[in-house]
């Protein structure tokens, strides 16, 4: 047994079901909050429910704290009551019989500590919370960050060694959301145990979480600290949601040869074989005519298929060799005439691209 | 006005509707032009009609707790859990519901009865006889009513969330636990007008209590046994008998407004 086992969550397992397979390995850290990115049918919520004991592996095994949850070899399988995890739902799951303060009474009392000590474990996590004022109400009469709040202290009563976060700030609206966004970061910080934030909001994920693992198609297609996946995106999953152009390609030297057609001119970084090359939307230029006596090492003719406004610039899809997504002001977009159908010119300068091994 | 509500109703529908409402009415209508309004409480408080009244609400009361007691289980079961033969098992749960009475009352009896092959058993072992008891009351009730019940159950655990469940598990809560203080408070709606239900339908059984049971005044007379009986006797008893049972069914219908009768169905 490693290290990793004895201290946090380690999972090395399958799950299937029906044509969908999850296969990930990974483990998480105490104080460490491990966000987990993907699409949706990636496979997230099934490795939270298979990690709080909800779906069953199908093989390898899951460690938390030095105990093993689940051994399919083994036939070793802690039921989900016997997990030391506590789970946020995305609905929440408040339930709705119950006062706030029953609710997270809830978890103590069924673990077996008595009605009056179960209750003041509550009213204890209430406050912490800034709850307090909340304890009689039921949850029909609570707003969607109180709630969140609620299922988060119901979570934490149950004194869990594990808290999983299944997508915590998607049900509220975009004005609570950066709210309690910052109330979540300050809570999960006095976590002491390891933490599973499931996003698809990047924002979220680069915020709250201390490292990413990106799973798409039940499996791990990335894993890194959250400025190193925002800036070294592996798959076009990633690069979309952290808004970059991504081009494979085959590196020999200054060149790169681009799967999706044409050639990027590279800072030469003694690159050969398989590589990914990232290019910031706004570190692209556009222009109407060729553009000669630019320190751009690479142009390319595109078309022009659409434009959408973003908060202060144009971004502009651009189909070429390579295709890409270009951000320029509004005013370059009147002055130049930019329009859908347009031809026009791209350029990239060698250092303004991002490469990197596949 | 013709608004989306009010529509012309075509003669060839009209014309039997109104026959159909005169046919459900008029008999009812019968029932209240003939009661001994002055006499009501003289002719209830004779004794055939006291004794049959007491047995009737005890009885009818033993069935829907023994019916909650077994029943709600059953229906967990049912909903919850799978297992080989659980669609013939369904189906004999709801045979009663469709079963004329009678013979379930018959059935009750070689079962029970004291050559029957349980009751022969019963009779060597404890000494016990059943049939023609008020014990035969409740079980024929029971028999005949549980199933509203457990079909009442069933349907409200099926589509209950079970996200609900799934939580109170990760926070610790063990089945029975979760059962017990998430699932049974939160389908605790349809276990009433469940049992609502079923304490009705024990309260108005004929057939299979006059079967098992017998009709011995003060022992297993029911109210509508007693009803069938003192109509030619003492039709004023019969009548005051009737309308309590009348005024209980409204009662129930109106406190099962909103589930039964609006809704249209109960699962």
């Amino acid at each position: 047994m490693t290290s990793d086992e004895n201290d946090g969550l380690f999972v090395s397992a399958a799950v299937s079901r029906g044509s969908f397979s999850l296969d990930v390995s990974m483990t998480a850290v105490p104080r460490q909050v491990l966000g987990l990115l993907g699409p949706n049918g990636a496979g997230k919520s099934t490795l939270l429910g298979a990690v709080a004991g909800l779906i069953p592996v199908t093989s390898g095994r899951i460690v938390l704290s030095g105990r093993v949850m689940d051994d399919a070899e083994a036939g070793t399988f802690v039921p989900v009551y016997e997990r030391p995890v506590g789970y946020v739902f995305q609905d929440y799951r408040l339930f709705p019989h119950l006062t706030v303060a029953e609710n997270v009474a809830f978890s103590p009392r069924a673990r077996g500590i008595g009605r009056q000590a179960a209750r003041s474990a509550a009213t204890g996590w209430l406050s912490r919370l800034g709850l307090a004022d909340l304890t009689e109400r039921k949850p029909a009469a609570l707003s969607g960050g109180q709630a969140q709040k609620v299922a988060l202290a119901r979570a934490l009563a149950g004194e869990p060694a594990l808290l999983l976060l299944d997508e915590p700030l998607s049900a509220l609206d975009a004005g609570t959301r950066l709210h309690v966004q910052a109330e979540l970061k300050r809570h999960l910080e006095q976590f002491s145990g390891p933490c599973i934030l499931v996003t698809h909001d990047p924002l979220e994920a680069l915020v709250l979480a201390d490292r990413l693992i990106v799973l798409e198609g039940g499996r791990i297609v990335q894993e890194g600290t959250p400025a190193q996946v925002a800036r070294q995106p592996a798959t076009d999953y990633v690069a979309k949601l952290v808004g970059l152009n991504l081009y494979a390609g085959s590196a020999a030297g200054s060149h790169v040869a681009l799967t999706a057609g044409g050639t990027f001119v590279i800072a030469d970084r003694g690159f050969h074989g398989d590589v990914l090359v990232a290019v910031r939307p706004s570190s692209i230029l556009i222009s109407t005519q060729r553009p000669e006596h630019t320190s751009g090492r690479n142009s390319w003719q595109a078309k022009i298929i659409g434009l959408t406004l973003l908060a202060d610039r144009v971004r502009i899809d651009v189909d070429g060799q390579p295709p890409a997504l270009v951000d320029v002001t509004p005013a370059a977009v009147a002055e130049l005439s930019l329009e859908p159908g347009r031809q026009v010119w791209l350029t990239v300068k060698a250092t303004d691209t991002e490469v990197y091994t596949r | 006005m013709r608004g989306a509500t009010s529509r012309s109703v075509p003669a060839p529908l009209l014309a039997p509707a109104l026959v159909a409402v005169a046919f459900l009415v008029l008999p009812l209508i019968g029932l209240l032009i003939r009661a001994p309004w002055g006499q009501l409480a003289r002719a209830l408080s004779g004794p055939d009609a006291t004794h049959a009244l007491v047995l009737s609400l005890w009885t009818a009361s033993a069935s829907t707790a023994i019916s909650l007691i077994i029943g709600v289980p059953l229906a967990w079961l049912l909903a919850r859990t799978r297992f080989p033969g659980q669609r013939l098992l369904r189906s004999l749960v709801t045979l009663p519901l469709v079963l004329p009475p009678v013979v379930g009352g018959v059935a009750l009896l070689l079962a029970f009865g004291r050559t029957g092959f349980i009751g022969r058993l019963l009779d060597s072992w404890f000494g016990l006889t059943i049939p023609f008891t008020p014990v035969a009351v409740v079980m024929a009730e029971t028999f005949v009513a549980m199933p509203f019940l457990i079909l009442a159950v069933e349907g409200a655990l099926r589509s209950a969330d079970q996200g609900f469940e799934e939580a109170a598990a990760t926070l610790g809560a063990r089945p029975f636990t979760v059962f017990r203080r998430v699932t049974l408070p939160m389908i605790s709606p349809a276990v009433g007008a469940g049992a609502v239900l079923c304490w009705a339908r024990a309260l108005g059984e004929f057939g299979a209590t006059i079967t098992f049971a017998g009709s011995f005044p003060g022992q297993t007379e029911t109210m509508p046994i007693a009803v069938y009986y003192t109509l030619e006797n003492d039709p004023e008893a019969a009548i005051a008998l009737s309308i309590v049972l009348l005024v209980v069914s409204v009662v129930v219908l109106v406190s099962l407004r909103d589930r039964w009768v609006r809704g249209g169905t109960v699962s």
